[in-house]
């Protein structure tokens, strides 16, 4: 044996030891043992491709977890433990990430380009909706396999999908931009899914909310004056137009971001929602469905939040008015407070019981946690252009 | 025709690739790989006629979600932000292509 043969002899042995040096520690946890998941959440770092892990009663970040590709319009959902979160990235990307371990516990390339998800009442199932190919497509939440693909087609025309929403009975529901229409997924049986549609419900449904009762499905409309919504609680569910040409023909103003809608619209009974290129929210009576009142606002609102006891009701905006955020109180329907919390807000996400909220700023690489009685920042996290917040509350949730 | 050379000072351009990578993003993805807009690959933008493309840009599209973006950018900012597209888009300064 030559001395280099020696050498990388011992070399290979100094790397074994290092390996099972490896294997008999316990992985390091992001989340002790001892501990749950009903506090936790994650934060979207879009550029780099990584989630920050969130602890919110602590108000800290746990650590980080990388490799998850484009996620520059990511959404997540969650398992109903919380411990496993679903990211959708724009990529066409399904990643299933464990939050406790900090591992990736599984990744499907499942489409050119996708823009979110959902998980159905039971958890067995994550849904992802796809703008190419234009359609939805069905996982088994534990294994990723595929177990169906829905194809957003319309007299052979590809659609793309948005506004998915689980609802009840392994349900779910969904908006095609292009066709403009709606359909429902059936999915008792993963593999045979049986759709119902509905055609006719306007020009261009931009997103959608299902209302958290799971009863009232709302698509937003970009191409037209109105949303449109769906009372699947009625014994031959229809297509109803509300809010119908509420610019009265005024020349819209230019829209730089597309609003979301999610089930946060509804604040006890009324529904607060984004108009299209009105600098306004629209509130909506949710028995009449008639209009009640309209609130100016400071911008293009983007999202528009009730906290989860819809005693307050938070808006933020596109560019170039991205760095106010509005606080609407809803029994006086007044402006009460307007914050700057940083450059680029692109998301707010409430604690459950919505004693503070937690808002992203992506040009000041950093999360705000704000007291939502007081309007104090109780902290600020470091995070890489962060966008989107969620929590794991979000798994006991419809719509989210 | 217009010539494909404008003036844009550096530190202009640096916000200018910021804005296309993250506001236009929004709609054509950081990697202006389309979403509910549509694609702003080199290849594509390469079949538009220049002067189509800043009037786009700038005056927005009809009938579509593009808005025109006149309120936050110059005619010279839509013409250096249209050229640079058909020459494939620059990324920020320090990141690398997932």
């Amino acid at each position: 044996m030559t001395i280099i043969s020696r050498r990388a002899a011992v070399a290979a042995l100094l790397s074994a030891a290092a390996l099972l040096g490896a294997c008999a520690s316990p992985p390091k946890l992001l989340v002790e043992p001892s501990r749950g998941n009903g506090d936790l959440g994650l934060v979207i770092e879009r550029e780099s491709g990584s989630i920050g892990v969130l602890d919110t009663t602590a108000r800290t970040r746990l650590g980080t977890i990388e490799g998850l590709g484009d996620l520059s319009h990511a959404s997540v959902v969650f398992s109903r433990d919380g411990a496993l979160a679903y990211v959708f990235g724009r990529d066409g990307a399904l990643t299933k990430v464990n939050l406790r371990t900090g591992q990736v516990e599984g990744r499907v390339m499942q489409a050119g380009n996708s823009i979110g998800g959902a998980i159905s009442t039971d958890g067995t199932l994550v849904v992802a909706q796809n703008y190419q190919p234009g359609g939805v497509k069905v996982f088994d939440a534990r294994t990723l396999k595929q177990l169906a693909d829905i194809p957003a087609v319309v007299d052979g025309k590809p659609s793309r999908v948005v506004g998915l929403a689980d609802i009840p009975r392994n349900r779910f529901i969904f908006s095609l931009f292009d066709a403009g229409q709606i359909w429902i997924a059936d999915l008792a049986d993963p593999a045979q899914p049986v759709l119902t549609k509905f055609a006719g419900i306007g020009k261009q449904p931009y997103d959608a909310l299902i209302s958290p009762d799971g009863r009232t499905y709302i698509a937003g409309l970009f191409g037209e004056d109105g949303l449109t919504k769906i009372d699947l609680w009625a014994a031959q569910p229809k297509v109803e137009r509300i809010l119908p040409g509420y610019g009265k023909g005024e020349q819209p103003l230019p829209v730089f971001k597309m609003p979301h809608l999610r089930g946060w619209s509804i604040a006890g009974k009324h529904a607060y929602l984004p108009a299209i290129g009105r600098h306004e929210v629209l509130v909506v009576d949710t028995d009449t469905w008639r209009e009640v009142g309209r609130i100016p606002v400071a911008g293009q609102p983007v999202f528009v939040m009730a906290r989860p006891d819809g005693r307050q009701v938070w808006v933020n905006f596109a560019v170039p008015d991205y760095d106010t955020v509005q606080v609407i109180d809803t029994q006086t329907r007044q402006i009460v407070h307007s914050l700057k919390p940083g450059k680029a807000v692109l998301h707010m996400e409430f604690t459950p019981r919505g004693d503070a909220v937690w808002i992203s700023t992506r040009d000041d690489h950093k999360v705000s946690v704000i007291d939502t009685q007081s309007f104090q920042t109780l902290v600020t996290l470091r995070a890489k252009s962060p966008s989107g917040i969620f929590f794991t509350s979000r798994a006991a949730r419809t719509g989210f | 025709m217009k010539s494909d050379a404008v003036t844009i000072d550096g530190a202009r351009q640096t916000q200018l690739i910021r804005m296309v990578r993250q506001d236009c993003g929004s709609c054509h993805g950081i990697q202006l790989t389309g979403g509910l807009g549509p694609a702003l690959t080199r290849e594509r933008m390469a079949e538009m006629p220049l002067d189509s493309l800043i009037a786009v840009i700038y005056q927005g599209r009809p009938g579509t979600a593009m808005p025109g973006w006149k309120s936050m950018l110059s005619e010279a900012d839509a013409h250096w932000i249209a050229h640079q597209l058909q020459a494939g888009f620059p990324l920020e300064a320090g990141k690398a292509k997932p």
